[in-house]
């Protein structure tokens, strides 16, 4: 039943303790990541800037998550949990984004007018 | 506050073998008991993802509708602020890793100390954002009666000599121009205030698990307490990596 099958030689007694050095390796990437949405938030690439931008903070919320939140080592019923917040999101997001996106796609019949 | 946590003898209250003050009567073991807060902070943090994703959703779809007042205002605001909070939040997230790290060894004072790190970090990210509020403020970047869009500002104000003259109107194009910067502002002031309120209450949370650090209540068998904070804590951070790019970022370039 328990999850703790992952032998670790750490003295605390519950959960797992991530190395100090992949804390600080996380947060090195997360600023080199932030200066880079900076910099390439100065380059006009049409649309593709929001892409980019949403891109990266995506795989910097995904780090956090993952590391600073210890999904990484978690249970697989918290893994479970945190997507499933991200299933939920993109259900709200999604769908409503295709149906106001949409509506001007479209000439209605004249019945519907 | 948890009433078994002050019981002086467990063991003795509960009639069979001692076991952590800080366990629960309904769970058997420590890990079960902290499996169980991850799980229910997560069904929180699950429910707080949808609702500043509505407000995500709101400024996707006004910034789709009202596209050119949207990179009007949002190129407007102070980009260097926003990247100092975004490098101090981030820091705030590394200190409270590191506050739980410090726990899980039972290391008291570096406990302490890592979260007062924190909480000096999470105020130093509210003081700048003073800052930016002010400037909104005197900028008439404020919605409401006292709004001033300048660039509409001019055209209306060209607008109204141009009226004097002819007897014309008030330019409309401007004057939905300075309605639809106004969403950019209300928007920016919901998402960015909200934010700071859970901010301030993360604060007030990890003043009281401070204290409890302090107290020494926390050790490697017993540290869910700054565990749960620190979730709270890297998902406030994590709504403003989302709220850097989108309110100060995306129209950089055009």
């Amino acid at each position: 039943m328990a999850e703790h099958g992952h032998a670790h030689a750490h003295p605390a007694a519950h959960g797992h303790v991530t190395p100090l050095g992949v804390y600080l390796a996380i947060f090195a990437t997360l600023m080199v990541l932030t200066g880079v949405t900076v910099a390439v938030a100065y380059v006009n690439l049409g649309q593709l800037n929001i892409f980019i931008a949403l891109g990266i903070a995506g795989f910097k919320a995904t780090l956090v998550v993952l590391y600073f939140m210890h999904v990484a080592h978690a249970s697989r019923l918290t893994k479970l949990f945190a997507v499933t917040g991200i299933f939920f999101l993109a259900i709200l997001l999604g769908l409503t984004m295709i149906d106001y996106g949409s509506r001007m796609w479209v000439n209605p019949p004249a019945l519907l007018q | 506050m948890s009433d078994v946590a002050v019981h002086p003898a467990p063991g003795a209250v509960h009639g069979h073998a001692a076991h952590h003050p800080a366990l629960q009567h309904q769970f058997q073991t420590m890990s079960q008991q902290k499996e169980a807060a991850v799980l229910g902070m997560w069904a929180f943090l699950l429910t707080e993802i949808l609702f500043f994703g509505g407000l995500f959703l709101a400024y996707a779809l006004y910034r789709m509708w009202y596209h050119d007042a949207f990179v009007a205002a949002s190129t407007s605001i102070t980009l260097s602020w926003g990247l100092i909070n975004t490098v101090v939040l981030i820091g705030s997230s590394l200190t409270m890793a590191l506050a739980v790290r410090a726990a899980q060894f039972s290391q008291r004072m570096a406990t302490v100390n890592w979260l007062i790190l924190t909480m000096v970090l999470g105020t130093a990210f509210l003081g700048i954002k003073v800052i930016e509020y002010a400037d909104k403020f005197e900028h008439h970047h404020v919605p409401g009666p006292n709004y001033i869009w300048e660039e509409a500002g001019h055209a209306a104000a060209a607008g109204e000599a141009a009226a004097a003259d002819a007897g014309h109107e008030v330019s409309p194009d401007a004057a939905n121009f300075q309605l639809h910067t106004q969403i950019f502002f209300s928007l920016y002031f919901t998402m960015t205030g909200l934010h700071a309120l859970h901010m301030i209450i993360g604060l007030g949370l990890m003043t009281v698990i401070t204290w409890m650090a302090w107290k020494g209540r926390f050790s490697s068998e017993y540290y869910t307490p700054v565990e749960m904070s620190g979730l709270y804590w890297h998902f406030v951070d994590i709504v403003w990596i989302f709220l850097f790019p989108l309110l100060y970022l995306i129209d950089r370039a055009h």
